[in-house]
Formats: C-alpha cells, structure tokens, sequence
C-alpha cells in the first residue's frame, strides 16, 4: 500500500454538493488535491443555437433558464442588447422597475448561494432560513409576473405590465387555522409595492439572524478563513467578475463603474473584501443583500409617486394591449405581424452587461437584419469562475472543494448554457 | 465616455498603423479587426500598453449564413404559397446537404471569426476585437491564455462549438459536448436537431446512439426585411430618388 502515491477520484456528475451536475475528476495525493479538472457540459442545451432558431422576443424565456436562479438579471441582459441595437430607451418607470427586481433578483441568488453553502459546510439551519425569506421574494415574482421562477417579464422597449394593485393573499383551507391565515396575509392586505416595503423593513433583521449564525461561528470560519484565496491580480487575469472579483479587493461594480438603467440614480455602496478567500466573498455577499435591500426602497419610494408607462408605445416593437385592438385595425396588424414574425432588427452587433449576482452577465448579439439573432453569445459569470477550480483547489483538501464550488456560486443553467 | 473611446481609438491607429484592418463604432462600442498574423502582438500589447487586464469573452461566429433567409416566395403559382420554409433546408438557415458532406460557401468573404470582448478595469473601457480566420477548412488562431489565464476555457468552447483551433492553448479538448462528440454543433451547417439521439437500450443493456428520428421544422421562418427607419440618411436618399 505504501508505494501508492496518487490516485483519482471522481466527483459527482451526481454529488449532492456539486450544485448540480458537474463531474469532476480529482488527482489526489492523500486527501491533498494535486489537479482538479471539471468536466462541464452535462446540462447544455444549445440555448445561444436555440435563439438563433427564434425570433428575438421567444428567446427572453430561454435567459431565465440560463442562471435559474437570478432569473430576471439575465434578462436584463439580453432585452439591454436588443435595445442597443435597436436604439429605443424604455420608459422610466420600465426602468426603476427592472432596477427593483433586478435587487430583489440579487437578494433571491445570495438566499440561495448562503443556504446551499451552509448547507455544504454543514450548516443545516441556514437553509431553511434563508429559504422561508426567500418564499417570500418568489412570491413577489408570481405576483407581478404569473410565475415563481422563470418570469419572462422584461421586454425590449420595458417590462410585460406594471406592478399589481393587489398583493395576492392566502385562501383558507383545511390545512390552515384561521388565526395562520391572518399571520400569513398580514403583510399583504396592500399593494404589491406594501408588500415589498414591508419586507424591506424586516430583512435587515433577518440579515443580522444569519450573521449571528454563521459571522463568528468557528467551524464556518474553520472552513472559509484562507481557503481558494486568490489575489486580486490573479482574479483579473482569470476574468472574475462580480463578488468573487470583489472580494479580491478589486474595486468593481458594473452599477457603479458602467451604469446602466437607473442605477446613477440611486443610493447604495459596494462592498469589498481585503483577503480573496472564501470568508472574505462570503462576507461581501452578506453585505450586498443589505445594499440590494436599500435600493430596493429607494426604488420602492419613487414607484410610489412617479406612475406612468412601463413598456415604449412604439408597436413595431412592443405589442399593442388588447383594448386598443379591439377597435384599432393598425393595432390588430401590428399585434398579428409582432407575434408571427416579430421584429427585424437593424444589422450591427452589440455587448451589453449587467452586473448579475454572479458577477458580469453579458450578451453579445450579432444581427444581419433578420427577425432571429445571427448569433447570440452568453458571458456567464461562472463559466470563468469555474475555469479557475483547478488553480483554486490545488494544495487544498478534498473537503474544502465543497467550499469552493460554494463561494464560486455555481449554478450549471448558465455554465454550461 | 464616447471622448474616451474617441481617444483609445486614436492610440490605437497610432500604436498598431497599418495592423489595424478596420475599426468602427456602433452603439457606443469600439470594435477593431486585425488579421489572424498579428493577433497575438496586438493582444499582448492590449494588455500591457493599452491596460485591457481583463478578457471577459471568447466568442465565435460563423458567417456561413449571413443575410440568407428562410422565405422564398419566388415560385408562387397558381395553387398559393407554399409554406416559406420550402427546399430542402436540413440545416435551417438555407444551406443544403447533410453536415460536413458538402462545401459550405459563404455570402461574406471569410467564414470563421473569433470576437474578443476585453475590459480595462483601471481605464474603465471597452473594446471588441474581431479576427477573421485565413482558411474556412481548417481555421487556426493563436491561443492568448498565456497572456491571460481566463482565455483556457473561453478557447476550448469555442472550439468545441466551431472548431477554431487555438496554436499553443495547453489543453484543447471538448467542453460542452458529450464525450466522443462528432462535429461543431455551432457552425450553420450543423443542423438544430443534431446528428444522433441517445436511448437505453435493454437488450445490450446500455445506452445507444441513433441517428436521429425527428424530423426539422422551422415555426417561423427568418426573413431580412429592409427597414427604412435604420437606414443610412444618404441610403434614404438614394431610395426617394429612385
């Protein structure tokens, strides 16, 4: 046994910590990692091939099922590319509302990222903490959208329709004692807005109960202090972006740097770390939902008072609602000619980016002056950040891979697209 | 913002002169193009003159299809249109023959392009470098993951999706795609369906690959419509004229 000195070891596809499915196989000597090196690719579906099949408008779905967990930032992304290309602005309500689900977006991948990473490292409480706020937000998707998840909302030109009036509420049922229904619905006895603010006053709170968990706790610092640390050099030269590039000390946020719809409007900081390890970007995440939560009010405050169009009243590319064509034939034509063959879009190309919770999401379109993209290109952020595994894990134990694939905050929608 | 782009592109003409193919600015972003010889000195100096720290992506275009449409309504007869999406079009976007049988011609004079979308965090700018490959059978580019490291895996997918194939990346394999993978599922050619189909099989007792048994369908065909609204104002002109 003795003059064994290394061996394999496959990870996954199917591991419970592997974030879903990523094979990877590891060279180890001892328990020490000497190479790490994913294979990726077992959930790619063609998505960026698929928009190239479709007129632009059938694609916005597909970019929630990219990175299914920060669904509405991604189609952020690809509506910005075609508005670039398209040269049309959406209504400034259209935009705070983007900006406000667009946080609330960043609140529901950081809920996620924190629980399934405690819940990696072995803090089981913290999932379903963080699991019941983040019930709440996904109830704020179906409310303004039909749909918990992949919402499909934003459109070139604005998003589908403005906020609701009414803030669905629970029904009675033989499962649920009256007194529960009234906690339940406590919070939603006014408009969806209300109940936002309403969540916006608690979740600091909530915020401080997952610190108190986990910000002093020795065995999550037993498991994150000084582990993946990379220099901030190094996390440019491997195209980081977003916390883990934050993280790094590297000042960087493309709401500040490059903003983009509203974000020059409003009030928030960005958080950096000073030590690139896995602590330091939990941190900084932890600090971003608290900024996100801010913003969220800000926005929450001028879509109280400012109300008006949501989507641009240009119907070459944005649909006319069903009332004016009840009676309108320009309507009717525009309506039938936007849902048979869409739009043609100018040729030219664009990049457009957002800063996704996950860091840079950007979309590249390519357009030769057809109803579909020539090409579409998706920059995941964690597609770069999982490149960089096999430099972040080496040296370390096998278990702290499983804190790795946790701070890089890996969802496979959007890596292997 | 746009003084700035301004600026780099003049540095830019300044530093590469003749390199430089072309430039251009659309929407507010900078794009250069330089030929697949000297793509490895210009990004080395973008780097390290021009401070592009960050490669953020890697992308590959395949021309193969540009401006062709999917609605030919020429033949129109007595007995009606067909339905637009007539020919045989196994791969979707007008080109005819079953993938990697028959040459591919393009409407643009080079088929392949990688697009280098770059990001310079301490000038806080943009630029977008496009290079065309010399030879549409067996395109080639030099690998820049030694000038940065984020390129390793940008590079293998696009070579996996359209077989450009980087000189000197250290680790060339397929990415995306199944192990054992045949062809580059990105290029037009390559139909939307795909070549084969897996199932498990329970007489041999694993799983078997099959050509495909779904047929291709187009739900909406592409079509080109010129727009006058995005035209060239001297474009307009030309067209009140005639």
């Amino acid at each position: 046994m003795a003059d064994i000195q290394s061996y394999t070891m496959n990870f996954g596809p199917q591991h419970p910590a592997a974030h879903g499915v990523l094979r990877m196989v590891l060279e180890m000597e001892g328990e020490v990692i000497r190479r790490a090196d994913p294979h990726i690719g077992l959930l790619h579906r063609a998505t960026e091939k698929l928009a190239e099949s479709k007129p632009y408008n059938q694609s916005i779905g597909y970019m929630d099922r990219l990175d299914y967990v920060s669904m509405m930032c991604n189609e952020h992304g690809y509506v910005m590319a075609i508005e670039k290309l398209l040269g049309v602005e959406p209504p400034l309500r259209a935009q705070y509302i983007r900006v406000m689900f667009d946080e609330i977006t960043r609140i529901l991948n950081h809920l996620m990222w924190l629980g399934t990473h405690g819940l990696d490292v072995g803090a089981m409480t913290m999932f379903l903490y963080c699991f019941r706020e983040r019930e709440l937000l996904m109830d704020v998707y179906e409310a303004v959208s039909g749909t918990r998840m992949h919402a499909t909302y934003y459109r070139p030109g604005g998003v589908y329709r403005d906020l609701p009036e009414r803030m669905p509420q629970f029904e009675a049922s033989r499962f649920r004692s009256e007194k529960d229904l009234e906690w339940l619905n406590k919070d939603r006895q006014g408009s969806m807005l209300d109940f936002i603010d309403s969540f916006c006053e608690r979740f600091p709170t909530s915020i401080d109960e997952y610190e108190t968990l986990l910000t002093d706790n020795r065995i999550w610092k037993q498991r994150l202090v000084g582990i993946g640390q990379v220099s901030a050099e190094r996390a440019l030269q491997l195209g980081f972006t977003g916390p883990m590039l934050r993280g790094s000390g590297v000042e960087w946020d493309l709401r500040k740097m490059q903003p983009y719809a509203v974000y020059d409007r409003l009030d928030f900081d960005v958080p950096i770390g000073t030590n690139g390890d896995c602590y330091d970007r939990y941190v900084v995440r932890v600090e971003e939902m608290r900024q996100s939560t801010r913003i969220i009010k800000q926005c929450v405050d001028w879509l109280r008072q400012n109300p008006g169009p949501v989507i641009i009243d240009d119907h070459k590319i944005a649909p006319p609602t069903r009332e004016e064509m009840k009676d309108d034939m320009e309507s009717l034509i525009h309506h039938f000619k936007l849902f048979t063959e869409g739009y043609c879009v100018p040729e030219g190309e664009a990049y457009a980016s957002v800063e996704a919770p996950k860091g840079e999401f950007g979309v590249y379109m390519v357009s030769d002056g057809a109803n579909k993209p020539y090409r579409v290109k998706v920059r995941a952020p964690g597609f770069a950040h999982l490149a960089a595994m096999d430099e972040m894990a080496r040296g370390h134990m096998l278990a702290d891979v499983v804190a790795l694939i946790g701070t890089m905050d890996i969802v496979f929608g959007e890596i292997d697209r | 913002m746009a003084e700035a782009q301004q600026a780099l592109a003049e540095r830019l003409q300044q530093a590469f002169g003749e390199t430089l193919r072309s430039w251009q600015e659309h929407v507010g972003e900078l794009t250069i193009e330089v030929a697949q010889a000297d793509l490895y000195r210009v990004m080395l100096s973008l780097r390290d003159d021009f401070r592009f720290e960050q490669l953020i992506d890697v992308c590959g275009v395949d021309y193969a299809a540009w401006k062709q449409d999917e609605w030919i309504t020429e033949d129109a007869s007595g007995s009606g249109f067909s339905r637009g999406v007539r020919g045989n079009q196994f791969a979707r976007l007008g080109l005819t023959g079953v993938y990697g049988l028959e040459p591919v011609t393009t409407n643009t004079g080079r088929r392949f392009a990688a697009v280098y979308q770059l990001l310079s965090v301490s000038a806080n700018q943009r630029l977008r470098v496009r290079v065309y490959c010399d030879n549409d059978d067996f395109p080639v580019l030099d690998s820049v993951v030694s000038i940065w490291a984020g390129a390793n895996w940008f590079e293998r997918e696009t070579f996996d999706l359209y077989g450009i194939i980087f000189d000197g990346h250290p680790d060339l394999r397929r990415i995306l795609t199944d192990y054992g993978f045949v062809g580059h599922p990105f290029r037009k050619d390559f139909p939307l369906i795909g070549n084969v189909e897996v199932r498990y099989n329970e007489e041999k007792g694993r799983v078997v690959y099959e050509p495909v048994s779904i047929q291709p369908r187009v739900l909406v065909p592409r079509v080109i419509r010129e727009d006058n609204r995005y035209a060239e104002p001297d474009a307009q002109e030309d067209a009140s004229n005639g």
